[in-house]
C-alpha cells in the first residue's frame, strides 16, 4: 500500500499507535496493582507527583531521562545500520569508568578543558567496546545480539575487577573509584532544587538533533541507511557494508559512553559498580518506542524517565507496591508497541475511512 | 587427610559442586534450545527463570513439598512463556524487543507478588530442609538432556521442531503447523526454564531472593551457542560453565602471593568462550537459519 492511498484517517490513526499503545500497556500495567489491594488511580496519582510534583522531582525525571536518551540514540543508529545492539549497558560501564579514571589522573587540567577531555575518554572508551561486536559481525559473521550480550557480562566482570583492584577508592569500603578532580564537575541547573541534572541533559538534546541531520542530511548516514534497509542493493551500489557496520557499532558505543557525563561528572563525581539500573536494555525500549526517529527518542526516554523516577515514591505512598513496578510498566508498555501484527485493525479502520470517504 | 573420606576430599567435593551448578543451567539450556532449533530466540531465558524460581519457592512453601514447587513453577514457566509466544508469534513482536520486555516484567513482577504474599519484596520465606530438593534435580537434569536427545534423533517431534527452525515452509508444506510446533517448543521451554528456576530457589539455595537468577538464563543461552545449537555439545558446555562456577566460588578471598585471585575473569570465561566459538575461530557455530524469523503462510 502506498502513501497515496491511504486517508488522512488512516495516517492519523497511524501515527496514533504509539500513543494508544503506551496508554493500554500503562493501563493493564497499572491493572496489576488492583492485586494488591492499591487503586490504580491512587497509584497513578502518585507516580505524577513522583515524577513532575515538583521542580526537584522534574529535575530527577531529567536526571533519568539522559542516559535513556544517550542509550536510546545508540540503539537507534545500529537499528538504521540493520543491526540491534543489545551492548548499550556494557558500552556505558565503560565510558563511565574511562571518566572517571581521566578525572581522577589528571586532578589539576583546568575547569575549561577538563570535561571535554573526559567525555572523550568516555565516548572512546564506548565506542572501543562497540566496535569489536561491529568487528565480529562484520569481519566473522557472528550475531552482534549474541556477542553484545556477551559483552555486557565481560565488561560488567572486567571493570568490576578494575574498581575492587588497583581502581578501589581506599577511603571507602563501597565498590568505586578515587572522586574525580573538581575542574571535571558539572554543576547542575539551579532551577531544579539540586537535582542532579545539568550540561548532560543538554548534550543529550544535541546529540539527538546532530544524529538526526546525520541521518537525514549526510551521504554517510544516507549509505548507512541504505545498508540497514536493503544489504543487498547496498552492497550493488558499491557501499563497503563491513565499514559502515563496524562504523555504526562504534558510533553506538560512543554514544552510550555518554551516559558518563550525567553519572560521573555531573553526579556521583566516581564511578561506582552497579550504577545503572538497566539503561542500557531500557534504551531498546526507547527507541522501540521512537521507531528509531532521534528526535522522537527524546519523548521516549522522557516517558521512561518518568515512570523510573515516578515509581520511587511507591514504596512510602503506597501500602504493598514498589517501585518495582516500574519495570512492569515499561514492560506492558514495550510489550503493547511491540505487538505489530495486534495494531492492523487500525488500518483497517483507516482504510474503511477511505472508502466511506 | 588420612582421616577424611574420599567424599570429602577437594577434587570430589569440586566436582559435586560442578554437577549442582551446571543443573539449573542444563534445564535453563535445553528450553532455550528448544526455543531456538524452532526458531524462537529466547533471551527471555532469564526472566522464564526468574519467575520459575519464585513460583518454585512460593509452591514449596505452600505445600511443604518440593515437587508441588517443581511443579508449579512448570505452569508458571509455561504460562509466561505463552504471552511471551503470543506476542511473538500470533502478534509478531520482534524477538528481541519483547524477550526484554518479558525479561523487565519478570524482575517487576516476583518482588511485586512476593510483597503481597510475604510482605517483603525482597525474599520468600526460608524453606526448612524437609521441603527442599536434595539431589533430585542434579540427577533429573541429565535425565531430561537423555529424553531430550531421543526426541531429537529417533521422534518426528524433534524432527518437526528442527524444520520449523531451519525450513519452516518445508515443513508447512508437509502439512504440519509451523506456528503450532514454535508455539509448543516456547511453551516447553518455559517448562523447562521453569524448572531451572526452581533448582535454583529449592535446591542450591533455601528461598526466592530478587533477581536470583543473576544472569544465568543468559549464561544458558550462551552454552546453547557454545554448544553449537545441539543437546550434547550444549549440556557439556553447561558442564563446563559449572566447573569454571564452581572454581570461581572456591577461589574467592583466596591469595596467592599476597595477591587476591582476580575471580571476575573466571566468572567471564563462558562469556569470552562463547565470544569465541561464535566467531567461528574454534570450529564454526551456526544458527537455525530461519531463527527470528516470524512465519507466515505464502
Amino acid at each position: 500500500m502506498n502513501k497515496s492511498d491511504r486517508s488522512w484517517l488512516g495516517r492519523a490513526l497511524e501515527s496514533l499507535q504509539p500513543i494508544l499503545a503506551v496508554l493500554l500497556g500503562l493501563a493493564v500495567g497499572l491493572a496489576f496493582t488492583r492485586f494488591a489491594g492499591e487503586s490504580p488511580l491512587h497509584v497513578l496519582k502518585v507516580l505524577y507527583q513522583s515524577a513532575f510534583g515538583s521542580s526537584y522531582d522534574l529535575g530527577m525525571t531529567l536526571f533519568h531521562t539522559t542516559p535513556l536518551i544517550f542509550t536510546g540514540l545508540s540503539v537507534a543508529i545500529a537499528f538504521h545500520a540493520g543491526l540491534f545492539n543489545i551492548g548499550a549497558e556494557g558500552q556505558l560501564i565503560w565510558g563511565a569508568l574511562a571518566a572517571a579514571v581521566v578525572g581522577h589522573a589528571f586532578p589539576h587540567l583546568p575547569g575549561v578543558i577538563a570535561p571535554w577531555i573526559a567525555v572523550s575518554a568516555a565516548v572512546i572508551a564506548g565506542a572501543i567496546w562497540g566496535a569489536i561486536p561491529g568487528w565480529l559481525r562484520a569481519r566473522r559473521g557472528s550475531h552482534e545480539v549474541i556477542n553484545t550480550i556477551m559483552f555486557n557480562f565481560i565488561a560488567a566482570g572486567i571493570t568490576s575487577w578494575l574498581v575492587i583492584e588497583p581502581l578501589r577508592n581506599p577511603d571507602t569500603q563501597n565498590p568505586e573509584t578515587a572522586p574525580i578532580g573538581e575542574a571535571f564537575l558539572l554543576a547542575p541547573f539551579r532551577v531544579f532544587d539540586d537535582a542532579p541534572v545539568g550540561p548532560a541533559f543538554l548534550l543529550a538534546l544535541v546529540a539527538a538533533f546532530l544524529l538526526w541531520l546525520f541521518l537525514n542530511r549526510t551521504s554517510l548516514g544516507y549509505e548507512l541507511r541504505a545498508v540497514g534497509q536493503n544489504e543487498h542493493a547496498a552492497r550493488t551500489a558499491g557501499i563497503d557494508i563491513a565499514r559502515i557496520r563496524i562504523f555504526a557499532m562504534a558510533v553506538a558505543g560512543g554514544l552510550a559512553g555518554l551516559v558518563a557525563v550525567g553519572e560521573v561528572l555531573g553526579n556521583a563525581g566516581r564511578f561506582k559498580v552497579g550504577f545503572s539500573p538497566d539503561y542500557g536494555f531500557m534504551g531498546v525500549a526507547v527507541a522501540l518506542l521512537a521507531r528509531n526517529h532521534p528526535i522522537g527518542i527524546l519523548f521516549a526516554a522522557f516517558l521512561f524517565g518518568a515512570l523510573h523516577k515516578g515509581a520511587m515514591d511507591l514504596d512510602l505512598e503506597t501500602e504493598n507496591v514498589t517501585r518495582d513496578l516500574a519495570l512492569v510498566l515499561q514492560a506492558c508498555v514495550i510489550l503493547s508497541v511491540s505487538a505489530e501484527g495486534a495494531w492492523h485493525w487500525l488500518r483497517r479502520v483507516g482504510s474503511a475511512g477511505k472508502k466511506r470517504g | 587427610m588420612d582421616e577424611q573420606n574420599w567424599y570429602q576430599s577437594a577434587p570430589f567435593q569440586l566436582a559435586a559442586s560442578t554437577f549442582r551448578l551446571a543443573a539449573p543451567l542444563v534445564f535453563a539450556a535445553m528450553g532455550g534450545l528448544l526455543s531456538e532449533r524452532a526458531g524462537v530466540i529466547n533471551i527471555a531465558l532469564e526472566g522464564f527463570m526468574l519467575m520459575g524460581a519464585f513460583a518454585a519457592a512460593v509452591g514449596a512453601n505452600h505445600f511443604a513439598d518440593p515437587w508441588m514447587g517443581a511443579l508449579i513453577a512448570g505452569g508458571v514457566g509455561a504460562a509466561f512463556a505463552s504471552i511471551y509466544a503470543v506476542f511473538v508469534i500470533q502478534y509478531r513482536a520482534n524477538q528481541i524487543v519483547a524477550g526484554t520486555a518479558m525479561n523487565f516484567l519478570a524482575a517487576g513482577l516476583t518482588p511485586f507478588f512476593c510483597k503481597i504474599l510475604f510482605d517483603v519484596s525482597g525474599s520468600t520465606p526460608t524453606l526448612p530442609i524437609a521441603v527442599r530438593f536434595g539431589s533430585e534435580p542434579i540427577w533429573g537434569a541429565w535425565i531430561l538432556l537423555a529424553l531430550l536427545a531421543w526426541l531429537w534423533r529417533s521422534t518426528s517431534v524433534g524432527l518437526w521442531i528442527r524444520f520449523a527452525g531451519e525450513h519452516p515452509q518445508a515443513l508447512d508444506a508437509a502439512g504440519i503447523q509451523v506456528n503450532r510446533i514454535r508455539w509448543a517448543s516456547v511453551a516447553a521451554s518455559g517448562v523447562l526454564a521453569g524448572l531451572a528456576g526452581a533448582t535454583l530457589s529449592v535446591c542450591l539455595s533455601s528461598s526466592f531472593s530478587r533477581s536470583m537468577t543473576a544472569g544465568r538464563g543468559f549464561m544458558a543461552l550462551a552454552a546453547v551457542i557454545f554448544g553449537k545449537w545441539r543437546p550434547v555439545p550444549t549440556a557439556l558446555a553447561c558442564l563446563l560453565f559449572g566447573f569454571l562456577d564452581a572454581v570461581q566460588m572456591r577461589l574467592q578471598g583466596v591469595q596467592i602471593g599476597g595477591v587476591g585471585v582476580p575471580v571476575q575473569f573466571i566468572q567471564i570465561l563462558p562469556y569470552i568462550a562463547t565470544v569465541i566459538v561464535l566467531a567461528g575461530f574454534i570450529g564454526k557455530s551456526r544458527a537455525p537459519r530461519s531463527l527470528g524469523l516470524p512465519f507466515e503462510k505464502v
